[in-house]
């Protein structure tokens, strides 16, 4: 995973190449200047919401704000790695140090005040063999 | 298309698995043919289930598969109900129009100021000639349709690293693309390179139809020239009159076309879901759901209900919902039989009681992310400025492809999808508010098209994440989540079966709604038959 960020070119699966056009995309970054805030901002808050505190719908999506699930920092990142649910899995997206990144951002903020860090390392073991790619289908 | 039923004795899908099995495949083939189904077509019409019904099923959603199970179930005799959490019919067949107003999760809300007339289908948007269950329902209720341009060659292909930054269009892309390969092939053919593999024969026939599938010159070169230009256009077109030769245009090398990767925007019209011809209704793609609750006629359809859980016994189901203009107060409703088709982002979260193989496949299929931006230009400057009429553009910007409209084409104004995301853009796209999603619309459409911003009237920002109703856009099935768990999410459990895309080999097409709707009811009626006489 050198490239980090996969997005689809065109319709058809490509790496992207980094290029800072526009901050407001992540993928047009460096992968390493990308912080676990700017995942947060760009990502998670399309569903989890600018304040964390989720919305509910014909389903909902659960607040990260003040949730106590998150004190087993497992918890957080075998979600954002694998999904469940309405959750989508993103370990095809984020790096092992992205995904390690946004959960200490989401455990340190948002009412939570978790101590203890995840790093890298303990994201790894989480991480599929076989890549769950989605095929191109856009109808 | 032929509707024709069977007879008491033998249904039409017997008597073609008879000829199947007398005659081999070339046989049934033919008959399948002239009894009038496509031959791909898994689709058959459902006439097996009239006037034998009886009993009372519970339909959840009103979307294209759960207007299917209504509609078919209702005419075979059953007595249904349909909770829809909506107050329309069509779930994702949804169609906006001026004056509609959609308020999304998190609260924003958005008020639709197309002019009247004009409309954006922020789901699906059209139809393959080869979704034979949607077409036939369409040809029976009424649904006028129209062409729908998926593919036009004069459209662009945008690669922000390629040619500097400029929109290349799509017809001379392709024609580099092929031409330079078949420039290749002849090359190598004529160096004895394929000697071993071709005879001479098949040698001398491949060269000639390099030719034409590139575009070669007597020479077997991708050079500039009448060949090469019959295929990716003119430095300057034929004309009349006096000074009327065309001027021939320069093709680009194979190296640059490899290079630029603008052939990763070619294909779509290859892949059989996109093939021409494709087709849409006729004033919105909410035709199709419009027709359909007018066929199950009033008071079948119960709007606002949102379902918070589904148990079942040996006697029947019971589902529970709230409605939505009155939160908390638990409603019940009790049926023998229950067709489920809502959206698993949802239904992972209602208590349901299934097999616990049942629920792992519920909860085992997550949401495809897709964003749509539909926006309203003042003059349709894709027609008057790059003779554009209809089709897509495709980009390597976070936007995505755009599309023209199909209809409407000659007139003043317009609605284009300016946007059309997956996966990680659209992502980004739902997480911003809908203004800011128009807003970074325009600004990278204007690297294609530089007339966005003095063009613009009004747009409408639909992140399927944040619909409602859908909390995404479609199963998103792999082929290792299939394998597990397809088998347990499409059978019977009991006496509920469950509908719709994620139910089917065809993720987010109303044909896979429609289909798996088809199959599922099938299994009640069978189950509720075999009730009837034990």
């Amino acid at each position: 995973m050198k490239t980090v960020i996969v997005a689809l070119s065109m319709g058809i699966a490509t790496a992207v190449h980094a290029q800072s056009m526009d901050p407001r995309f992540i993928d047009q970054k460096h992968a390493a200047e990308i912080t676990g805030e700017q995942t947060f901002t760009h990502v998670c808050q399309g569903c989890h919401m600018a304040d964390a505190k989720g919305a509910v719908g014909a389903g909902h999506y659960p607040a990260l704000a003040s949730n106590p699930k998150l004190a087993a920092k497992a918890y957080p990142v075998v979600m954002v790695m694998n999904g469940r649910g309405g959750m989508p899995p993103f370990s095809m997206l984020l790096t092992d140090a992205q995904v390690a990144d946004v959960v200490n951002y989401i455990r340190t903020h948002f009412g939570n005040h978790y101590a203890d860090t995840v790093t890298a390392a303990d994201v790894e073991p989480f991480r599929s063999t076989t890549p769950n790619r989605p095929r191109g289908h856009r109808p | 298309m032929a509707n024709d039923t069977g007879t008491a004795s033998i249904t039409r899908r017997d008597l073609l698995r008879m000829i199947g099995l007398a005659g081999g495949g070339a046989m049934m083939y033919q008959a399948m043919t002239s009894l009038g189904i496509a031959a791909a077509s898994p689709y058959r019409p459902p006439t097996s289930l009239q006037g034998t019904g009886h009993g009372t099923v519970l339909v959840l959603g009103a979307g294209l598969a759960g207007m299917t199970a209504a509609y078919e179930l209702g005419k075979a005799g059953y007595k249904v109900r349909v909770l829809e959490y909506n107050d329309r019919p069509g779930g994702r067949t949804w169609t906006l129009r001026p004056g509609d107003a959609f308020t999304e999760l998190g609260g924003q809300r958005q008020v639709c100021r197309f002019d009247p007339g004009m409309y954006f289908n922020p789901g699906p948007w059209r139809i393959p000639y080869h979704h034979h269950g949607v077409l036939d329902y369409c040809r029976r209720f009424g649904v006028a349709l129209e062409p729908f341009i998926q593919v036009n060659q004069n459209a662009y292909i945008y690669g922000k690293d390629a040619f500097g930054g400029k929109p290349q269009r799509m017809r001379e892309v392709q024609a580099d693309f092929h031409g330079g390969i078949a420039d290749l092939l002849a090359k190598v053919a004529g160096q004895g390179g394929l000697d071993q593999l071709v005879s001479r024969e098949d040698r001398e026939i491949l060269l000639e139809s390099l030719r034409q599938f590139g575009g070669l010159d007597a020479q077997y070169r991708y050079v500039k020239g009448p060949d090469s230009s019959g295929h990716r256009g003119y430095a300057k077109d034929p004309g009349g009159g006096p000074d009327a030769a065309p001027a021939f245009s320069q093709p680009v090398g194979l190296s640059d076309v490899l290079n630029a990767r603008l052939w990763t925007g070619l294909g779509m019209a290859e892949f059989y879901d996109y093939q021409p011809a494709m087709l849409q209704p006729v004033g919105g793609m909410d035709a199709i759901a419009k027709a359909f609750a007018r066929e199950i006629g009033e008071g079948v359809i119960h709007y606002g209900a949102k379902v918070t859980a589904i148990a079942q016994d040996d006697r029947g189901v019971t589902v529970s919902y709230e409605d939505t203009a009155s939160p908390g107060a638990v409603r019940r409703e009790k049926a023998d039989w229950c067709v489920c088709t809502i959206p698993l982002s949802v239904l992972s979260q209602i208590p349901i009681q299934v097999s616990a193989a049942k629920q792992a496949a519920i909860a085992a299929v997550p949401y495809m992310s897709s964003s749509k931006v539909g926006i309203q230009f003042k003059r349709r400057f894709w027609e008057e400025d790059d003779a554009i009429y209809g089709g897509v553009t495709m980009t390597d910007l976070p936007i995505g492809m755009m599309a023209y409209p199909s209809h409407g084409i000659g007139t003043k104004k317009g609605v284009m999808l300016a946007s059309y995301a997956f996966f990680l853009e659209a992502y980004e796209f739902t997480a911003m508010n809908p203004d800011e999603r128009i807003r970074k619309t325009i600004e990278y459409g204007a690297k294609v098209h530089p007339q966005f911003p003095d063009a613009f009237e009004s747009g409408m920002a639909i992140a399927w994440h944040r619909v409602p109703f859908a909390m995404g856009c479609f199963g998103w099935w792999t082929d290792a989540a299939r394998e597990k768990h397809y088998a347990d999410l499409c059978s019977m459990d009991g006496r509920i079966v469950l509908a719709g895309e994620h139910a089917s080999y065809l993720p987010a097409w109303q044909e896979g709604a429609v289909l798996s709707s088809l199959a599922a009811i099938d299994m009640v009626h069978r189950r509720a038959i075999e009730g009837a006489r034990s």
